[in-house]
């Protein structure tokens, strides 16, 4: 009899409760009963609330467990779940569950289902398609296939990638470079930490197409220190690739570590950090595009803006196109964290609803409490009351209700929140996380944080509201980059949504 | 009196970095890898080195230093034995880090961001680990920690303290 195939997690969120004491004691307990078992470390299926969510292979598919502790191990082997058989922590086959089947997953397909760092694996699920078909086409083809996608930065500034591939393609440099933006550093985003962990040749073949299209013969790919599984599986996914020779001299890749700044996630700063410098953000132009790394053109994109390439190139532009929404075009991956009572990675094409998104997928809070607000697109993102709940999750829709999209995470909070503290937050963070080059960035989000102290304080309350505002005035007008462009985002928001928390009413109360 | 240390680990980075990308490529380009490697080295960037490293990137010791101090990462003092870095971002607190935060402080005395390195531990803020769903989280050393509480938070320090 061959082994049994079981598929237990080796994603970071995973492992975070428990995935690898799981793995081991269903070897141990495997090896005390005689029975042949073959552990498969995938990547997670993104259902995070039920983690770690081990699977066996059968005749009808993936049959899954979940969450599994290590001490279910015994009583799962009792019930014959490596025929897949009925079990207390049983989900059925794993492709039924709801939260999976109603997906569009066209970045995440192979996400959960293979074995991450098999190059068989890979190829068997549709994997180098894009690049093969890629080696056939002309680098203007693979541009305007590109731009024929609609596809936009997924990193959070929406813009349209075929344009900047198409300019790298254009500009004239003896070394052009592709970077891709792995910084992922706002709160309530792990889309691309779970396609490094969970799938990291597609990163790798994004970056090879973008390399035939702009004609750049090397890459890096620049890892926030934070994920240290990500890097992990990268530099050993860069090693097998260029053992098969699928990298070599004429592409080749290389990581490089962050080091605790979230301000690298900003593309200059990014550039500046490899180049061995303070990640201090670089006024533009000059695009990075016409001068980027060491002066060269550089095509700059986020992990999940990249990992779309091989789908788009291997189905074509126009297929892409059919998903989404006005000038969102394609699926977005988004991430559901916080306090929801299922979290998780949500791949659909965009025009879902915040609503939709959180109550019927998510269901809610975990605490079981009332949803109070939502911040979407990290900590510069917007904090969305109840009552724009039915915002589509669009770039441009979000645009309208005063926030953003960014990188796709949105963050639930219950009613136990106080927004004068998440307004607070903001300004402190921007404080902590200035590169220091803008003035009202540097200084002004130390004023924000005392000045919002104030109005805590009570202290000539309406007049420092109005000092939050002229500051806020001031740090999007005056700031080069995002960081302290739209720190006032969440301060606003939080202002002119939540104005109660504002209100001297916390201390009368207690009173 | 690392110096030669210092040396060996410049050459390598260096020559990696124009194994990679050509002859032509500034130095300059390996001063992250080669501070990483240094801080991995030694547990901190031992301030004495810094000469060493400008020489050897031929770049000046204001560059370094301000690059050293830019980064939260980099470290001119010793570390603890052990680190816990605690996610005090936004999806974490949205599931109760903060009282985590000063559970530490009024438990353990153990104030996130002012750790002494004499302790056992020592406790650092970081703002996101990317594990959002799953939140509190911390990094104990290599370690990702999932829905942390404070019963996992004293077996933590009582371990780490021993």
């Amino acid at each position: 009899m061959s082994a049994v195939r079981i598929f237990v997690p080796c994603d970071a969120a995973a492992v975070s409760v428990g995935a690898d004491e799981v793995a081991a004691s269903i070897t141990a307990e495997a090896k005390r009963r005689g029975l042949a078992v073959e552990i498969i470390r995938n990547g997670s299926r993104g259902m995070l609330w039920l983690e770690p969510l081990v699977e066996v292979a059968t005749a009808k598919g993936p049959v899954a467990y979940g969450p599994v502790r290590a001490a279910d191990i015994s009583t799962l082997f009792d019930a014959n779940f490596l025929g897949g058989d009925s079990h207390p922590l049983s989900l059925g086959l794993t492709e039924e569950i709801s939260f999976l089947k109603n997906q569009q997953r066209l970045t995440f397909t192979r996400i959960g289902v293979t074995d991450p760092l098999s190059l068989d694996d890979y190829r068997a699920h549709g994997g180098f398609a894009g690049l093969d078909k890629a080696r056939t086409l002309k680098p203007v083809e693979i541009v305007e296939d590109i731009v024929a996608s609609g596809l936009r930065g997924r990193g959070g500034a929406g813009f349209p990638a075929g344009i900047k591939w198409r300019t790298v393609a254009s500009a004239q440099g003896s070394q052009k470079f592709i970077v891709c933006n792995a910084d992922e550093g706002d709160s309530g985003t792990f889309a691309d930490r779970m396609v490094m962990e969970g799938d990291p040749f597609m990163l790798i073949e994004g970056m090879a197409i973008a390399g035939l299209a702009v004609g750049a013969t090397r890459g890096f790919i620049y890892i926030r220190s934070e994920y240290p599984h990500a890097i992990r599986s990268m530099q050993r996914a860069i090693a097998i690739a260029r053992r098969a020779r699928v990298l070599d001299d004429s592409f080749d890749l290389d990581v490089r570590i962050g080091a605790g700044a979230y301000i690298c996630g900003e593309e200059t700063s990014l550039l500046e950090s490899i180049e061995g410098k303070r990640g201090q953000v670089r006024a533009k132009p000059p695009l990075p595009a016409h001068r980027g790394l060491f002066g060269k053109p550089t095509v700059i994109n986020n992990v999940l803006t990249l990992a779309a390439a091989p789908w788009i190139i291997a189905n074509g532009g126009k297929a892409y196109a059919e998903y989404g929404m006005g000038r969102s075009r394609g699926t977005m991956p988004l991430q559901l964290a916080g306090n929801v009572k299922y979290p998780g990675l949500y791949e659909t094409a965009f025009g879902m609803s915040l609503r939709e998104l959180i109550f019927d997928i998510g269901g809610g809070t975990a605490s079981g409490r009332p949803v109070r607000a939502v911040q979407v697109g990290g900590p510069l993102g917007a904090y969305f009351p109840e009552s724009l709940l039915d915002t589509k999750l669009d770039y441009e829709a979000m645009l309208a209700a005063g926030g953003m999209l960014g990188h796709g995470g949105i963050v639930v909070f219950d009613d136990s929140v106080d927004m004068m503290k998440q307004a607070r937050f903001a300004m402190h963070f921007c404080a902590i996380e200035s590169c220091g080059k803008c003035t009202p960035c540097r200084i002004g989000s130390t004023r924000g944080v005392e000045t919002l102290d104030k109005i805590a304080a009570d202290i000539e309350r309406e007049k420092n509201v109005a000092l939050v505002r002229d500051l806020c005035t001031v740090m999007t007008d005056g700031s080069l980059c995002a960081l302290g462009g739209l720190t006032p985002l969440p301060v606003l928001s939080a202002l002119d949504h939540f104005p109660e928390d504002f209100a001297p009413r916390l201390r009368a109360a207690a009173e | 009196m690392n110096t030669d240390k210092i040396i060996e680990l410049a050459s390598r980075e260096v020559a990696a970095l124009k194994a990679f990308l050509g002859p032509d490529a500034p130095a300059q380009g390996a001063l992250l890898p080669l501070l990483q490697a240094i801080q991995h080295e030694f547990g901190y960037i031992v301030p004495d080195t810094i000469a060493t490293v400008a020489d050897e990137l031929n770049i000046s010791q204001a560059e370094v230093r301000g690059v050293v101090s830019f980064y939260h990462d980099f470290r001119l003092e010793r570390a603890s034995r052990h680190t816990l870095k605690l996610c005090r971002a936004e999806a974490c607190q949205s599931l109760g880090s903060e009282k985590l935060a000063a559970h530490l402080t009024s438990r353990h005395q153990l104030e996130p961001g002012h750790g002494k390195p004499d302790e056992g531990l020592s406790v650092e803020n970081v703002y996101c680990l990317g594990n959002c769903g799953l939140g509190p989280a911390a990094l104990f050393d290599e370690t990702l920690i999932g829905r942390l509480d404070e019963q996992r938070l004293d077996a933590i320090v009582a371990g780490a303290r021993k």
